[in-house]
């Protein structure tokens, strides 16, 4: 029950943008891929998804990924992207059900109102998608993203959510409110592979991680054995400090101000 | 209120353009019936239709009826289908709703063969003329649709994925290219030949026959009719290409199915009506206000409502200047462009473009 890259490589027309990165991640966990700006990160999440062509290989729970198995892919996997322009004034309850007949689950009616109420926007199901605002839009996208791939644990195995920043434009309640959806769906048995900024809710909410630097992993594992303050310090380029409270265990990361650290 | 009304429609909700859409192909279908009638007893001359088709009619009616207006009838409801799916299917596939077979050069391409065909056919072999006919206008136009097409795919396309953003720009250099040419045979053309070409441009049903129904027919049938298949497709690519190709489509397959249906529709239609305008860009725009962007219902509803339109304006144009007739294309000009303003304005900022 893994996802499993190896040897992956991307280039943009002559640039390397990944270089030969090794990847897995295991279902019943979320895996996150953390890195500075540029790094390849949704480019190597791209490339697990089978968007963008590829050297190497990528195999979802044995299925190589790609166009050619895009129908089964579609059934066991869903994709929220960073940003989704609309073409046309669909409403967001539109936008959903389209999701949702490309999945698994298109004989169940309900999915895609029970899909909006996950996210909290069945209120607004009838309203236009592009009269929305970012946050909004991000929420409906990934009820779109959920009524796809409703059960975690399907009769051919786990289903798959891979998330580009899925929290980028929300508000801190609602950042909490996705994460736990995220994790909720990978303890019931689904795989959660996200890109992540936010080190801090990568730190509470990821069971393993992946740290990317230049096109390569620099660090790759449990997400409290990954990070420490020298990796992270090094790859972000600026002091890092990892602290974790007595009272849960749960690291948080802080950054510092070298030179007035030194004059305190 | 709005409570017991959404759980009492379950997971439908208060307003649900699904079932207007729905509801909405009933209402084309019997629209489309009516102008077809309508269509029948309408012309230069006084005729009953119901003793015509009853039979009880004297020869003359039942001419004018059968071998005059039927087929006109018939190829208007055809020719509006074919220009109101082929847009539909554009703006589609280009994400945009003001694409148009007319705005990547489809039909100037169309439009090149035709002209092409009225000024310099008179220099093929006689023999070959008359094989031809009066066929040889329609087939130079479709082949000029259909070479556009293929030129447009060819420069578009890198290996096997089909750029959409190229291939509106090079559409739009092609079609520029197309109407220099032509604008350089218009030139060169007699009096005979600029009275044909200016009819042509602006479009017309005039000279409609069974043999032109019938060279049409099963090309726009077969395009017309199998867009609808490319509902789910074209809703997907709405979400954009990564995103339809993550909900299990082949993205090249519809890109490749829809600009096959559009350069069929277009190439026919153009071919055995000239160039109407207006059709494609304004039918499925007032569709989409009516009960939304869902292309399944959208594409149907596309057909018939453009079919209906066409007819209208026939009629207008037929009674208008009776005897005398208008060019089919002005008409449709001259409705269909204010009512787009008018939708653009009253829609102000919530047309998405």
């Amino acid at each position: 029950m893994t996802l499993r890259a190896r040897q992956v490589s991307v280039r943009f027309g002559r640039s390397p943008v990944l270089h030969g990165v090794d990847f897995s991640a295991r279902s019943g966990g979320m895996t996150a891929i953390v890195g500075p700006n540029g790094s390849g990160k949704t480019t190597l999440l791209r490339a697990l998804t089978g968007e963008i062509p590829a050297r190497g290989a990528v195999a979802l729970d044995g299925l190589t990924v790609g166009t050619a198995n895009a129908v089964a892919l579609a059934a066991r996997r869903a994709v929220l992207p960073q940003a989704s322009r609309l073409a046309f004034p669909f409403t967001v309850i539109e936008v959903v059900r389209i999701g949702h007949g490309a999945g698994a689950h298109a004989d169940r009616p309900h999915l895609p109102r029970r899909a909006l109420e996950r996210v909290g926007m069945a209120h607004m199901a009838e309203r236009l998608y592009q009269d929305l605002s970012g946050g909004e839009q991000q929420r409906v996208q990934l009820a779109r993203v959920l009524a796809q791939v409703w059960e975690p644990v399907t009769v051919d195995g786990p289903a798959w959510l891979f998330l580009d920043e899925p929290v980028s434009s929300l508000d801190i309640g609602h950042q909490l409110a996705v994460m736990r959806l995220a994790t909720e769906f990978a303890q019931a048995g689904g795989g959660v592979v996200a890109v992540m900024h936010d080190l801090n809710l990568t730190a509470m909410y990821a069971d393993s991680v992946a740290v990317m630097q230049a096109g390569r992993i620099a660090a790759a594992g449990p997400t409290r054995e990954v990070l420490t303050s020298p990796l992270l310090s090094r790859v972000y380029d600026c002091d890092l400090r990892l602290n974790t409270p007595p009272a849960d265990g749960t690291p948080y990361i802080l950054p510092h101000a070298s030179d007035k650290a030194q004059a305190l | 209120m709005t409570l017991t009304r959404a759980d009492a429609a379950a997971d439908t909700g208060p307003r649900d353009r699904r079932a207007v859409a729905r509801r909405a192909h009933l209402w084309l279908a019997l629209l489309l019936l009516a102008t077809c009638a309508a269509g029948l007893g309408t012309g230069a001359a006084q005729v009953s239709v119901l003793d015509g088709l009853s039979g009880a009619a004297d020869p003359v009616t039942r001419v004018i009826l059968w071998e005059v207006r039927l087929p006109r009838v018939v190829l208007g409801a055809l020719v509006g289908a074919a220009l109101a799916v082929s847009g539909a299917v554009m703006q589609g596939l280009f994400r945009n709703p003001l694409a148009d077979p007319g705005i990547v050069g489809v039909s100037a391409g169309a439009g090149l063969g035709a002209v092409g065909a009225i000024v310099l056919g008179g220099l093929l072999p006689p023999a070959l003329q008359g094989l031809l006919g009066i066929y040889m206008v329609p087939a130079a136009a479709f082949l000029g649709g259909w070479a556009s097409v293929l030129m447009l795919y060819a420069v578009a396309t890198r290996g096997g994925r089909t750029s959409v953003a190229t291939m509106l720009l090079a559409g739009i250099a092609l079609g520029a290219l197309s109407g220099a040419v032509s604008g350089l045979l218009v030139y060169a053309a007699d009096d005979q030949q600029l009275r044909d070409l200016t009819f042509w441009g602006l479009g017309s049903l005039a000279g409609a026959t069974w043999g032109k129904v019938a060279t049409a027919a099963p090309v726009i049938l077969l395009a017309a009719g199998g867009a609808p298949l490319l509902g789910r497709g074209l809703n997907g690519l709405a979400l954009g290409e990564a995103t339809a190709l993550h909900l299990g489509l082949n993205v090249q397959q519809v890109k490749n199915a829809a600009i096959l249906a559009v350069a069929a529709a277009t190439g026919a239609a153009v071919a055995v009506s000239g160039g109407i305008g207006f059709v494609g860009i304004v039918v499925p725009h007032l569709l989409r206000l009516a009960t939304g962007p869902d292309h399944g219902p959208l594409l149907v509803n596309s057909a018939l409502l453009g079919a209906s339109l066409l007819l209208g304006a026939d009629m207008i144009s037929r009674v208008i200047i009776a005897p005398a007739e208008l060019p089919i294309g002005i008409v449709t000009a001259v409705l269909g462009a204010p009512v787009f303003l008018w939708i653009l304005l009253r829609r102000h900022g919530q047309v998405a473009l």
